[in-house]
């Protein structure tokens, strides 16, 4: 059977056997002293068209939510993404690129990692960003890592308002190397609760999320201010940077968060982006490749990978981390997004959804759907919803509205509870049919 | 120039739809709202989309030519993979969207897991990892969680050959193992210096097979039988996978874990580095330990588990969900008949290629590779001073990409070599040649190897001076 | 006295106080040092321990303690000119000052003739 990907033709492999004194390509194998048991159950090959139609019809069983009112935000966002975006980044000599270890080939991604890098301060407020690691969730579990080789304790303190599945893999993390780590619960205004974080004790590190689970503003300010020895690590949403003060500002030791918001397409959470960000000098405990500026034997400005004497390929067991593949191609995807949006747009983009969370929030206390928390809220909010909630949620599918989401899955205490988000495309009349919908 | 220096105050390269919300003020206290703006770039949308064209102008790509890189596989990304990922189906959906509304998804992930549990052997595997490392390490916690539930609590050590990628140990001693490496002997595992370090206190032994040097571990099933009987686990890095897809599986080698690269052997784009996907497959007796969700089956609707001693989450959601499906059209798009093909293919044309590049570049070692070799470039070196390193720069003046350098560490000067099967003849002779001819260049014109590259839209780049005086991010003025 | 070790270190003794370092052989090795991570003044060593790590471009070196004591003074200038390691291994690159606990350790070392003959049979 011939494939389009392969090009040996019958002459191509008579003359290569030929090459090699043999007569078939079976000799080459002939000394492994194993065989397939039987032959694997798999189905023959087939042409694109087919594998085509096959997939987009698996795809229509899935609720696509291009035509839907989405309120539903939980640490993956729905936003314009300029089409300018996906055009640049699916290039392919992005795509089809390689990890830049050769520089002198490799200067559009240095560079483009390197612009992605420097965004990424500007915007945390931190010295030095790493190139990606895979997501929110593991950045978070490789910066608790950090702070506990730093500080030599071995048990970190986290908020439950930080997202419950970063909670989850910050435990498998930890907790299998035998740290500890301690939750810190929340007051009525939804936010940390600062006579737990005291009487938690020393830790190697104190994590918040900003804006948390919730969508309430921690104060960082007063969080930093109680946490004496311990290390700052701040878990970020990048959009909402645009206007809140950088967790820098506030003497944060580490930024992470999920960069899918930065014009990533929802895609299931699985073109995830994590962000890492600390202080110069931490640099050789940071985690991940590091694109540096330097310049070539004519003087020309250029960029390579720096300090890859923290790395997994040079350190082996003593490296910072054993990542080596990281998300570097959404991290470009990123860095299109705050190139095209701008200062201004990273702006107008937070404002907007800010103010249209606000709005909705106002229509539904309204219409006696009550707010939870009395902390200042950023783009998503917790409200009280009746028991029928999660099952009438099910149901607003059907009129293309993806409703806030029902907290039973993740805080048993507010079962009666759903968090709702709004982004940049929330219209009014995408509030109205909400409003339809909730009864 | 950077992107921050073309930046113009005024300048806009989006606008947003209209929208009938007013915007409001920040209604927060006011140390939480910022005082200076992220300094981002105003451009307009020409001045964006001319600065990434200029960049990626300066890449070299795999759909620009070979890239031969040792162990990573860079095998053609089929173009319809791309189409079929970025259908809305895919790209438009919420991990928290109501499960009904997932069908697709589901199916995409659980119908991916039974091919690869069939194309290795193995009995369930799990999607989550983000990539082969992250792979190893959701691997080395199973492990853990395996001993700790028998109640063999002496298991601290991993044995790794000292051929293996360095992720294999890093990613054991970040579950908390100690990490033996072992001496290879003549580029294999050596099975006596194994049986001396095999005892109750070995909780796995990680092997890459074919390995790092393109060559079959002959002795795996006495590795394996040694390994079991101690008592201790069998881990299988799947980075080489691409040599035996058809012919051997992991499974029936006798692993227990399996950890796969899919942007490797399943044609998924490096994207720059990432984002891969790690899928890690176990035996049976290992499935309860399994990260979470897992996906089964029940009729036509699909369920997420959690196995019942589950290690925990390795990530926030699915896995890397878009490369999985780009990884499912693949293995739909080959088939048996076309992934056997893949195998075959690989390894003819490493040894096709291993036989020209051998008579000017010692392989230390007799025989068939697999679908990699190591040459080495110590006698070039000893003889010019000309090194791995400078033949490779010189070799991106030709416009090919060079191989990997210095990996295993095992050989002096070491240039490892992949062509993989998406290559032709025509390609590996032309490649061979201007290896030839770059050699040849070390001994008659030393300097111009050494100073190369001479014609690449750079020149050598000064690593020293950028990790002595790291600049990690642009700054106005500078 | 000066003293080597098989793992490429040199150890120079005068009264209880000993100066420690990497020889030439081990910086031709290593390439263009580029930072040096000196332990904190008053740490106590093992002989044997990891005294210092030295980070060329492509590597990281451990340099082991040739014998027990305590850290009394780092190299302060290694901060800014690391390079001095390769310019100056054996005098102005030096790493640490030890005063060493028990001078009978020196002996298990190798003099200067013994450790070059090392390095020949290594290489």
């Amino acid at each position: 059977m011939k494939h389009p990907y392969i090009p040996h033709t019958e002459e191509d492999v008579k003359e290569m056997l030929n090459s090699l004194g043999i007569d078939s390509i079976d000799e080459l194998f002939k000394d492994i002293p194993i065989v397939l048991k039987k032959e694997p159950d798999l189905p023959p090959s087939q042409d694109e068209f087919t594998v085509f139609r096959k997939l987009k019809e698996i795809s229509e069983r899935n609720t696509s939510l291009e035509d839907f009112s989405v309120f539903l935000g939980a640490g993956v966002y729905l936003r314009h993404v300029p089409t300018v975006v996906y055009e640049l980044a699916m290039k392919p000599e992005f795509l089809t690129a390689y990890t830049p270890y050769q520089s002198e080939v490799s200067q559009g991604t240095l560079q483009a990692l390197f612009e992605y890098q420097t965004m990424i301060c500007e915007l945390t407020g931190m010295e030095v960003a790493n190139s990606s690691m895979y997501d929110g969730a593991t950045a978070l579990a490789e910066a608790a890592l950090m702070c506990i080789r730093i500080t030599g304790k071995e048990r970190v303190a986290v908020a439950r308002s930080v997202h419950p599945e970063y909670r989850e893999v910050l435990k498998t993390y930890l907790e299998n190397r035998g740290f500890k780590v301690v939750e810190i619960g929340y007051d009525g205004s939804g936010r940390l609760s600062l006579k737990e974080l005291e009487d938690a004790g020393e830790s190697a590190a104190v994590i918040v999320q900003y804006p948390n689970f919730f969508g309430v503003v921690e104060d960082l300010e007063l969080i930093k201010r109680k946490l004496r020895d311990s290390m700052f690590v701040v878990v970020a949403e990048p959009v909402s940077l645009g206007v809140l003060e950088a967790p820098g500002a506030f003497g944060a030791d580490v930024v992470v968060g999920e960069g899918q918001s930065l014009g990533i397409l929802p895609s299931l959470g699985g073109y995830s982006l994590g962000i890492f960000a600390t202080r110069e000098k931490y640099v050789r405990y940071m985690p991940g490749r590091i694109i540096g500026e330097t310049v070539d034997s004519e003087g020309r400005k250029v960029y390579a990978m720096i300090l890859q004497t923290r790395e997994q390929h040079i350190r082996r067991a003593k490296a910072t981390s054993n990542i080596c593949s990281n998300h570097a191609h959404a991290a470009l995807i990123a860095s299109i997004y705050l190139a095209v949006m701008g200062r201004e747009g990273i702006k107008e983009v937070a404002l907007r959804s800010y103010s249209a969370a606000h709005y909705l929030q106002e229509r539904l206390e309204e219409k006696g759907f009550r707010k939870k928390f009395s902390g200042p809220f950023f783009n998503e909010f917790v409200f009280q919803v009746p028991k029928e909630y999660p099952k009438r949620w099910r149901e607003m599918v059907k009129s293309k509205i993806l409703g806030p989401l029902p907290l039973e899955r993740f805080y048993p205490e507010l079962s009666d509870c759903a968090l709702a988000c709004t982004t940049e495309v929330v219209k009014r009349e995408d509030i109205e049919k909400l409003m339809e919908a909730m009864g | 120039m950077t992107i921050f220096e073309k930046s113009k105050a005024g300048r806009i390269a989006y606008r947003l739809p209209e929208n009938d919300i007013p915007t409001r003020e920040l209604d927060l206290p006011t140390h939480l709202v910022r005082k200076l703006p992220p300094e981002l770039p105003e451009l307009y949308e020409v001045d964006v989309v001319r600065h990434y064209t200029w960049l990626a102008r300066r890449n070299y790509a795999v759909d620009v030519g070979i890239y031969p890189l040792g162990s990573c596989t860079m095998k053609y990304n089929p173009k319809v993979n791309e189409k079929i990922a970025r259908l809305p189906g895919f790209t438009m959906v919420h991990p928290y969207q109501p499960e009904e509304t997932l069908r697709g998804a589901f199916e995409v992930m659980y119908e991916l897991k039974k091919l690869l549990c069939e194309i290795t052997g193995m009995d369930d595997m799990t999607l989550q990892p983000a990539a082969g490392a992250h792979g190893e390490l959701t691997g080395m916690l199973i492990v853990k969680a395996y001993f700790e539930d028998v109640g063999d609590t002496k298991r601290k050590v991993v044995i790794v050959p000292d051929s293996a990628h360095g992720t294999n140990p890093a990613s054991a001693a970040m579950v908390g193992f100690e990490v033996i490496e072992l001496k290879s002997k003549e580029g294999l595992v050596d099975v006596e210096e194994l049986k001396k370090h095999l005892n109750e206190e070995v909780a796995a032994v990680m092997l890459t097979n074919p390995n790092t040097m393109g060559l079959f571990e002959k002795d795996i099933l006495e590795i394996e039988r040694i390994t079991h009987e101690c008592g201790a686990l069998l881990y299988y890095d799947g980075a080489n996978l691409n040599a035996i897809l058809g012919r051997v599986r992991p499974g029936d080698m006798g692993f227990d874990v399996v950890h796969l690269n899919l942007h490797k052997t399943f044609s998924t784009p490096h994207g720059m580095g990432g984002p891969g996907s790690g899928p890690v497959g176990v035996k049976a007796h290992l499935a309860k330990y399994l990260p979470y969700p897992v996906i089964e089956r029940q009729g036509e609707d699909f369920v997420l588990k959690r196995p019942e001693k589950s290690v925990g989450r390795v990530r926030s959601f699915f896995g890397n969900f878009p490369v999985l499906v780009k990884a499912y059209a693949y293995i739909l798009t080959m088939g048996k008949d076309g992934l056997k093909s893949v195998g075959d293919m690989a390894v003819l044309n490493a040894n096709y290629l291993k036989k020209k590049i051998s008579k000017f570049l010692p392989v230390p070692y007799d025989g068939f590779c697999m679908h990699e070799f190591v040459a080495s470039a110590e006698k070039v070196y000893k003889e010019t001073g000309v090194r791995a390193f400078d033949l490779a720069k010189r070799l991106l003046d030709y416009g090919v990409h060079p191989p990997t350098m210095y990996f295993p560490l095992i050989v002096s000067e070491a240039l490892m070599i992949e062509p993989t099967e998406t290559e032709s003849k025509e390609t590996l002779d032309r490649y061979a040649e201007i290896l030839e001819a770059v050699v040849k260049e070390a001994y008659e014109n030393p300097e111009l190897v050494k100073k190369a590259p001479h014609t690449t839209p750079v020149r050598r780049v000064d690593d020293v001076t950028a990790s002595k005086k790291p600049v990690f991010r642009w700054r106005r003025g500078t | 006295m000066k003293k080597y070790t098989k793992t490429h270190e040199w150890i120079s003794v005068e009264g209880d106080v000993a100066v420690v370092g990497i020889t030439d052989h081990a910086q031709e090795k290593l390439g263009d040092v580029v930072y040096v991570n000196l332990p904190a003044v008053g740490k106590t060593v093992k002989k044997g321990e990891v005294l210092a790590t030295i980070e060329s471009v492509k590597s990281a070196a451990d340099v082991y303690a040739p014998v027990s004591g305590e850290v009394t003074e780092v190299n302060d200038r290694l901060r800014s000119e690391p390079e001095l390691v390769n310019k100056s291994p054996e005098g102005e690159g030096w790493l640490v000052k030890v005063k060493v606990f028990d001078l009978g350790e020196l002996n298990d070392l190798l003099d200067e003739p013994a450790y070059r003959k090392f390095c020949e049979e290594e290489g």
